[in-house]
């Protein structure tokens, strides 16, 4: 039977399921955290008092400052590393590995990390980097120092390294997706044209993956900016970062200081994923 | 037929004697009336769900409570505290028998989450110790009153549970369940020599070794002790500081993290344990399982009183406010058999004293009960409660008997009036 309905209501009734579901289950209880910030508050307990004590420390105090200078400088050091390690390990795997099944084993290699349970990997850190570690006992039986390195573990150190072990991934997935869609041909043309290696790769092949680079940072920076349990095991619980001090307020029942700050973050982070997305045009990259 | 008429009369019977109990526990406390006789027809289907933490709800006594009672005791595990209180506030119904620690108490009282126990309905009272029924060591003295101490919110002023009264009423805030004092957890070994003092906390020697619990609950009142015993600050209760101590006690400690004095801060037990035995610190604030667990594993670990006192704590356990009639009956007949030895017993193998420790008498043996609660010598191994073996023969428990420990708080776990002040200045501290 062919339903003669106008095409604007087509399109509403296609998007509408989605549409309830975005609005009932995002649009909603973000409005309520919005309004629960502006509330006064006391033990576990909220009150229908207008109180903005709340927001001015969220947005004035140097706390606010600290927390987010140390998130963007965890951001920084995250991403330049696994940008660097994921577009060279990208660059091998698809224009120096001949064979396709090495390649898809190489990748699945890169993902063996994942096989084991989150927990066991947090605990697993210890062992490694700890005061009488296995990188500590190796480096005092080489000579190489005196005393065991006590920054290696508890640290920004530790967090920065849990991040980049996690999240190389999610940079090299992307950029190895973007170049293995460089037609052959236009690196045949460019070597013809006389192109040295390096060349190539600046001029043909990084112009050609910056949507894979930007779908990778996306998930770089909505990881480390959400990210609260990595901070607080590698860091012993002595660094302290916007996603954490949210955490700490939900554990002491302080609702609204964590609604403001939690707003606070939902807004930054929206905002880099906007600048990115001015790099990848999603719907292209889907398209395939 | 029979049958049918035989159940209908039980069930008449049941339903009489609900709807006298159901007049008011008033009633109950005019007739002065033991809890009455549950009917194995009736109950059999109920099921109490009881939540708490992972010292409390272990399957082993689930297990032996399904088989002295008849009705079914469901235990669910809070992963943490956070859990536990967020599931009593927005889903109060979902549970029936709760046991929580002091600290937590503020967030329920005059909210109509909890009901009072009566007196009477709780069997042993008369035969807990004085710390809860009169707020006094066995002596008679008064006991320090710094922090959450349990008298301050033991008793409710009337039936309607909104106030706590500082006095014994007939009108319990819950049933006393485990206390224990807790102090700093040592690395002999490590170490060389004995610790006897908090102000060792923050010694320079430790500096880079020393872990605290992540928190205000735990972590500020071990690190105000230390700050005490150092003579850095006084204070006028450490457990409910004003802001200008609040102040005081934030800034010293981020003097001392900027030093890198401190290796670490555990957020659960299992953290504790692998900082303690990894040999990562060489002292911390710990609690008295983990001390059982690193021992089991065959490392030293001391964890003997300092002379400033012990930090003190308990757990009560209440029936949730929407309990009534068969299901409440049958709620505290679970809280008291918590208390009616078994129970007691298990756990008192983790360190945590019971609050009616003649219950526990006949089910420990002579060596264990030496050893927990008198501070004997130990006549033969001790095993931990699943059956491993934690201490040699002829140790001696750390800090000794009982009252050698609970008979010298210097503090109890606390939550402050101040906790809004406090949380905001620990932020600052975390990301100092």
């Amino acid at each position: 039977m062919d339903m003669n309905v106008p095409p604007k209501v087509a399109s509403w009734m296609q998007v509408a399921p989605m549409a309830f579901v975005f609005v009932t289950m995002t649009l909603v209880p973000l409005g309520i955290i919005l309004v629960v910030s502006f509330l006064d508050y006391d033990f576990a307990q909220v009150f229908p008092e207008l109180y903005l004590g709340s927001w001015t420390d969220a947005l004035f105090s140097q706390l606010t400052m600290d927390l987010y200078l140390t998130v963007f400088r965890f951001l920084a050091i995250t991403w330049t590393i696994t940008f660097l390690l994921g577009f060279w390990l990208a660059y091998f795997l698809v224009f120096h590995v001949r064979s396709n099944g090495i390649r898809i084993a190489l990748l699945a290699a890169a993902a063996i990390l994942f096989w084991t349970p989150g927990p066991i990997r947090m605990v697993s850190w210890v062992p490694l980097l700890g005061k009488e570690g296995l990188v500590n006992d190796t480096l005092v039986a080489l000579g190489l120092i005196d005393a065991p390195l006590d920054w290696l573990l508890y640290s920004q150190f530790a967090v920065v390294l849990a991040y980049i072990n996690l999240l190389t991934l999610a940079m090299l997935g992307p950029i190895t997706h973007s170049m293995a869609k460089i037609p052959r041909s236009l690196i045949q043309a460019a070597q013809d044209q006389g192109a040295s290696e390096w060349q190539i790769v600046r001029d043909v092949i990084f112009p050609l993956c910056k949507p894979g680079i930007a779908i990778g940072t996306i998930f770089i920076c909505t990881a480390v900016l959400g990210d609260f349990f990595i901070v607080k095991i590698m860091s012993g619980g002595q660094t302290n970062t916007p996603a954490n001090a949210i955490a700490t307020e939900l554990a002491a029942f302080q609702y609204p200081p964590a609604a403001a700050k939690s707003v606070m973050l939902l807004v930054v982070v929206v905002i880099m994923v906007s600048i990115m997305l001015r790099f990848v045009d999603i719907r292209k990259e889907l398209r395939r | 037929m029979t049958d049918t008429d035989k159940k209908t009369t039980r069930a008449k019977a049941g339903i009489s004697r609900r709807a006298v109990l159901k007049s008011g526990a008033a009633a109950a406390a005019a007739s002065a009336f033991p809890a009455p006789m549950l009917w194995a027809q009736n109950i059999k289907d109920i099921t109490i769900v009881h939540v708490g933490q992972s010292y409390s709800t272990i399957p082993n006594i689930a297990e032996q409570a399904n088989k002295d009672l008849d009705f079914k005791v469901e235990m669910q595990t809070a992963p943490d505290l956070t859990t536990q209180v967020n599931r009593m506030l927005s889903q109060p119904k979902s549970l029936d028998v709760t046991d929580v620690g002091n600290t937590s108490l503020k967030y329920y009282v005059g909210r109509g989450f909890l009901q009072p126990m009566h007196v009477n309905e709780y069997k042993y009272w008369d035969k807990t110790v004085p710390l809860f029924t009169t707020g006094t060591y066995p002596s008679g003295e008064a006991y320090s009153m710094q922090g959450y101490a349990p008298i301050k919110a033991q008793y409710y002023t009337g039936p309607d549970a909104k106030e706590y009264s500082p006095t014994p009423t007939e009108w319990l805030v819950g049933m006393p369940l485990y206390y224990n004092a807790d102090t700093l957890g040592i690395r002999p070994d490590l170490i060389g020599r004995p610790i006897e003092s908090w102000a060792e906390l923050l010694n320079p020697e430790f500096a880079g070794k020393v872990a605290l619990q992540d928190g205000t609950g735990v972590g500020v009142p071990d690190a105000a002790m230390a700050l005490e015993a150092m003579g850095d600050l006084t204070y006028v209760d450490k457990g409910n500081m004003t802001k200008a101590e609040i102040d005081a006690t934030i800034d010293k400690l981020i003097e001392y993290k900027r030093a890198g004095h401190f290796r670490s801060f555990w957020t659960n037990f299992d953290q504790s344990v692998q900082l303690m035995a990894s040999g990562e610190v060489v002292l911390q604030s710990m609690w008295s399982p983990a001390v059982t667990e690193v021992r089991t594993r065959g490392i030293e670990c001391k964890y003997n009183g300092m002379k400033e006192g012990y930090r003190g704590w308990y757990i009560m356990m209440m029936p949730m406010a929407h309990l009534d009639g068969l299901k409440r009956e049958c709620a505290i007949e679970y809280m008291n058999w918590y208390n009616s030895g078994w129970a007691g017993a298990f756990i008192s193998r983790q360190g945590f004293y019971n609050s009616v420790p003649e219950n526990v008498v006949p089910h420990m043996t002579e060596n264990e009960y030496g050893y927990w609660y008198e501070g004997k010598p130990a006549t033969e191994d001790i095993l931990n409660p699943f059956g491993k073996v934690m201490e040699k023969a002829g140790v001696v428990r750390d800090g000794g008997s009982l009252w050698d420990r609970m008979g010298n708080i210097g503090i109890w776990n606390t939550l402050m009036d101040e906790d809004r002040y406090l949380v905001r200045r620990w932020q600052d501290f975390l990301a100092a």
